[in-house]
């Protein structure tokens, strides 16, 4: 299996770049994980990928990207449960860059 | 707009120990973005699935339970369990997770997804869905 390279320590993650294990994630393996997306993250950025993980932490999936922008509204605003707000953080796809940023699994669905 | 179709998944298989019925819950979410008509029927060893408080260690299969909580935030909000298949199992709906939706049409009121219906009303779903696919 693959493996990045986070600060002298080695975390496994699949052919795509997902972590392997959910478990391994911390707030330094986001940060270089946001880094081979070209992310530079930001206060707005880390509000989306906490709630990516509070939702997985409940219902075991991540949400698709209709059903994210729509609790997002919810929880954060309706200024930001949009796509437009979601895909100026996140340009290649909010479910895909934030789930993979936050440690998650590809989300179910998720072409 | 393309056509609307009525969709009906079938579950009738345990939860562990075959993949039928994580496989078809992803279906399902899978399906969720299409916009279509949904509806899930629960009957025979299917009603396992929505039993409360799962606990599927032992089996070594992940716990997915939780994950049909989220199938209102989905727009599926129509569950059935087959009435029957709950009472030769010795169960009742009190023994199931309450899966509830919000009602965008009504100021997104909490509303209950689960139906209890009979053998009889099964098959009149199942004579109504444009689509059945069975797990």
């Amino acid at each position: 299996m693959p493996s990045m390279d986070v600060n002298g320590s080695e975390v496994e993650v699949d052919e795509e770049g997902y972590l392997a294990d959910i478990n391994d994630w911390n707030r330094e393996i986001a940060t270089a994980l946001a880094e081979t997306e070209e992310v530079e993250l930001t206060d707005s950025h880390w509000e989306v990928i906490d709630f990516l993980r509070e939702y997985y932490d409940e219902y075991q999936i991540a949400p698709a990207v209709r059903v994210l922008t729509k609790a997002i509204g919810k929880k954060l605003g309706k200024d930001k449960g949009n796509s437009k707000y979601l895909y100026e953080l996140f340009p290649y796809g909010p479910a895909k860059q934030a789930c993979k940023i936050g440690g998650l699994p590809k989300p179910t669905g998720c072409i | 707009m393309s056509d609307i179709k009525k969709f009906l998944y079938v579950n009738r298989r345990a939860p562990y120990g075959t993949v039928y019925a994580l496989e078809s819950l992803e279906v399902v979410l899978i399906g969720a973005a299409f916009d279509q008509d949904v509806s899930l029927v629960f009957m025979d060893d299917g009603v396992f699935q929505l039993k409360k408080d799962q606990n599927s260690e032992a089996s070594g299969m992940k716990n997915f339970s939780p994950t049909f909580n989220a199938l209102g935030d989905y727009d599926v909000n129509k569950i059935y369990v087959e009435k029957e298949s709950l009472e030769a199992r010795g169960m009742t709906m009190d023994d199931l997770m309450a899966l509830t939706y919000e009602d965008e049409d009504d100021d997104w009121a909490e509303k209950s997804s689960m139906h209890l219906v009979s053998a009889d009303e099964v098959r009149d779903l199942m004579e109504e869905s444009e689509v059945v696919l069975s797990f």
